[in-house]
């Protein structure tokens, strides 16, 4: 009998595979669209919320912590997002951004400032050319409730402004009632209208409810031409989760090696701590692994967070912990 | 797997500092006695032997071994226990002992889940997160059970059977020794328990346990040693029933010499599991399901799902997908709380594992094995999984108790039941679709004493365990673990 050829697996051999030869599958009605979203294998929700209790037990220490703390706050979106925003807010909140901790500028910058479209000019203004970006809601945000010419609208005048990114709201509605088509050609309308920004296709995951609708709208927005899927505006009661975000990355791991398309990843809403950041970032090391751990890819959407990176980073360094009023409250 | 593939996103590239759990939260002896009648006392031979840490070869204690004559003292104090305190003590009062050892179970948790990684060799993170938390629900549920006895469905006065001489094995130590504790108590009966030679060490420590909640003299010894020890416990007449989890070559010798006596008799015992994919399957959490069905506890699992049975329609994929998450296992230091797969119990097992694992490359079976590197010293075996199995290769059909999964392929539902049945054992299988009407419709079919539907190794003190045919016969866990021990 002759002897099997022994396979010693390497990482090289089973990692993410990104085809290269793109092969997006075709979704030129609102039929196809229906049929491959409904050929999505279903989320068992017990085994996938087991998944993530598991991966939360994951121990970051030491070094390991120190570089992921830094990666996470590299991967901000500082976000303000209030009625009561004004321009003096914005600008003292892009000063945090370009440096978050003033007396140590080994402190990585986040990743974008994150406002209403009538306050891009002012972040644009503040911020200048440096690395961090300005990003805006738009598209009716946080409902969505409006007609597709107004969203337009409000996207042309924050690209108009100066924004970089753009984080649109799907229309929920639209998909909890079927009508995928109508929520496919908005997103594709709205990516249009960005131009040259960044697409956030905002799913809403709190509105969607189940897991299997979660894995749908992330295959919808990726498919018709989302540059970031993003679970929640932090507008409504249930925000991110670790369960959502892990149904979403193993939608852009999946996404990428079926058409060689990276798709990011935001995660928004209620995310404050420390350890909540360093779940997150297990959550894509282990899912989706090297290619995403940037902030091209990866994206925190949070605002008390990076005080809270901050004072942790501080820990590591000087082994105790400092008051709260060390760092500025923006 | 083809050209088409450009670059690699590497899984695990934020590479995780060690975090060890501290060994000190033991506080090990140096050396044990047998547990006799309240009291550790010393062995009539005065003879030790060691117990090892499988992770490193150290030694963590010296354990007693027990003679024909310390047998006849532990029976002896059970029978006195039996006749003079705990067959008149109210269910009640058991239901109150019972509830106190949850009790202390959870409160030195911590210390039970080091001592169970450093003698067993299972991740810390699965002694903590599992075994401890288990082994106090055990002690929970059954302790509910005690003062309702007549409402268990086994008539209106169900009373015990007596002394119940209890065997388990090196797997799970401590949740063994619960499972076996619990029921046994709650019914009425006195127990003499004899944890496997090379995991002694989490019992001895529950012993002390059973010292701290004043459980009567003799209601619980504990005896240690090797097979010698077991067998003596078997054949001793004064015990009235044996309950048995181990290998099937053991339980068969056991059954034999059981037969003449008027002794009852519970096996729980080897298994081949049969992981059932349909091509439905909701594939992320399918894919963690077979991964916990294989390589939990290393394998050691008696229901483990060590046989994959896919769909042939996505068998590539599933495949791909399976070897890719076995890469990423974190192997090596058990202590460590980011360690998924630890060490291997015994040289003895090591040794089991390498020769039937051989057997399936010479019968041409494809083999993935992780290239994960091992530590140097203690028994380490690579998460493998074998691909191209058929139902004749050994791989398929002996249990190997071990990080290893044989993978098959079946065309239509009708085939996956005849091969899933295709074996001696009967313990456990696993179904995965998302459509419920032929999960159900495989279930029914299923001749096995587990079936778990889109999970896989989920164990709850409410729901009884056990197997048909080869995998012994007896339930544990539930209403239906009760009927083990009591006179029905």
């Amino acid at each position: 009998m002759s002897t099997a050829p022994l396979r010693l697996v390497t990482s090289d051999d089973y990692g993410v595979k990104i085809a290269n030869k793109s092969s997006v599958p075709s979704v030129g009605s609102e039929a196809q669209l229906k049929s491959v979203l409904a050929s999505l294998a279903g989320v068992d929700a017990v085994g996938l919320e087991g998944r993530c209790a598991k991966l939360a037990t994951r121990s970051i220490k030491k070094s390991t912590k120190l570089a992921a703390i830094d990666l996470a706050i590299s991967m901000i979106d500082l976000t303000t997002l209030e009625g009561a925003d004004t321009p003096g807010r914005v600008r003292s909140l892009c000063a945090k951004a370009l440096r978050p901790d003033p007396r140590d500028l080994t402190v990585p910058s986040v990743a974008a400032v994150c406002v209403y479209p009538d306050l891009v000019t002012e972040a644009r203004s503040a911020l200048g050319n440096s690395t961090v970006a300005v990003a805006s809601v738009a598209t009716a945000f946080p409902s969505g409730r409006a007609s597709l010419k107004v969203k337009l609208l409000d996207v042309t005048e924050a690209v108009e402004a100066g924004a970089d990114e753009i984080d649109m709201v799907i229309d929920r509605g639209a998909f909890l009632s079927g009508r995928v088509g109508e929520v496919f050609e908005e997103i594709v309308a709205v990516k249009e209208a960005c131009r040259d920004a960044h697409l956030k296709v905002i799913l809403e995951t709190g509105e969607l409810v189940t897991y299997d609708n979660v894995r749908r709208a992330s295959w919808l927005a990726m498919l018709a031409g989302a540059d970031f899927i993003k679970t929640s505006t932090g507008k409504v009661s249930v925000n991110a989760t670790t369960p959502v975000a892990l149904v979403m990355l193993e939608g852009v791991r999946d996404f990428a090696e079926a058409t060689g398309r990276l798709v990011g990843v935001k995660v928004a809403g209620g995310i404050r701590s420390t350890k909540d950041a360093m779940r997150y970032l297990v959550l894509v090391n282990e899912t989706v692994g090297s290619s995403w751990l940037s902030p091209d890819r990866f994206r925190l959407g949070a605002s008390s967070l990076l005080n809270d990176l901050l004072m942790q980073r501080l820990k590591q360094h000087r082994g105790a912990y400092v008051r709260a009023d060390e760092f500025s409250g923006d | 797997m083809d050209e088409q593939e450009l670059t690699n996103s590497r899984l695990g590239s934020l590479e995780y500092d060690p975090a060890p759990e501290s060994a000190g939260i033991a506080h090990l002896r140096p050396s044990y006695g047998l547990f006799i009648d309240g009291k550790f006392t010393d062995p009539s031979s005065h003879e030790q032997f060691v117990s090892l840490n499988p992770a490193t070869e150290e030694v963590l204690a010296t354990v007693a071994q027990s003679s024909r004559e310390d047998v006849d003292r532990a029976v002896a104090s059970a029978r006195h226990a039996y006749d003079t305190v705990w067959s008149k003590t109210s269910g009640a009062e058991r239901s109150k002992y019972l509830f106190r050892i949850a009790r202390l179970i959870q409160e030195r948790a911590r210390e039970l889940a080091v001592v169970e990684t450093l003698d067993n060799g299972k991740p810390i993170r699965e002694s903590r997160d599992v075994d401890v938390p288990l082994s106090a629900a055990h002690f929970f549920y059954y302790a509910g059970w005690a003062d309702k006895l007549g409402y268990a469905g086994f008539g209106p006065h169900p009373q015990p059977i007596g002394v119940a001489g209890q065997i388990i094995p090196w797997n799970f130590p401590l949740l063994m020794a619960a499972w076996k504790l619990a029921p046994a108590l709650a019914a009425g009966n006195t127990c003499v328990l004899k944890p496997a030679e090379t995991t002694s060490l989490s019992a001895l420590l529950l012993a002390e346990i059973l010292q701290q909640a004043d459980l009567p003299p003799g209601v619980v010894n504990i005896i240690t040693g090797d097979g010698s020890s077991g067998a003596a416990l078997v054949d001793h007449p004064g015990v009235d029933k044996i309950a048995f989890t181990g290998s099937t070559d053991v339980g068969r010798q056991i059954q034999q010499r059981v037969a003449p006596s008027q002794k009852r008799l519970t096996l729980e015992l080897g298994g081949k599991g049969a992981n059932i994919v349909f091509e439905d399957a909701p594939i992320d959490e399918m894919i963690e399901g077979i991964i916990d069905g294989i390589f939990f506890n290393q394998g050691h699992v008696c229901c483990a799902g060590s046989r994959l049975l896919v769909q042939e329609s996505i068998a590539d994929d599933v495949l791909r997908r399976l070897v890719r998450r076995m890469e990423q296992l974190r192997v090596g230091d058990p202590m460590d709380k980011n360690t998924d797969v630890g060490a291997i119990n015994s040289s003895a097992q090591l040794a089991r594992i390498r020769e039937l694992s051989s057997f399936g490359e010479s019968e041409g079976a494809t083999r993935y094995t992780s290239n994960c590197a091992l530590p140097d010293k203690g028994y380490w075996f690579a998460p493998t999984v074998f691909a191209n199995v058929s139902q004749s290769h050994r791989i398929a059909r002996e249990e190997i108790f071990g990080p290893v999964l044989s993978v098959l392929t079946f065309r239509t539902p009708e085939e996956a039941v005849v091969k899933a049945n295709n074996t001696n054992y009967g313990l456990a299988c696993g179904v995965w679709s998302e459509k419920g009407s032929r999960t159900l419709w495989v279930a029914q079919r299923l001749r096995a004493g587990v079936i778990w539907a889109n999970t896989y190794n989920k164990f709850d003190p409410a729901s009884p365990f056990g197997g048909v045919r080869e995998s012994g016969f007896g339930r544990e866990g539930g209403r239906h673990g009760l009927e083990a021990y009591l006179d029905v």
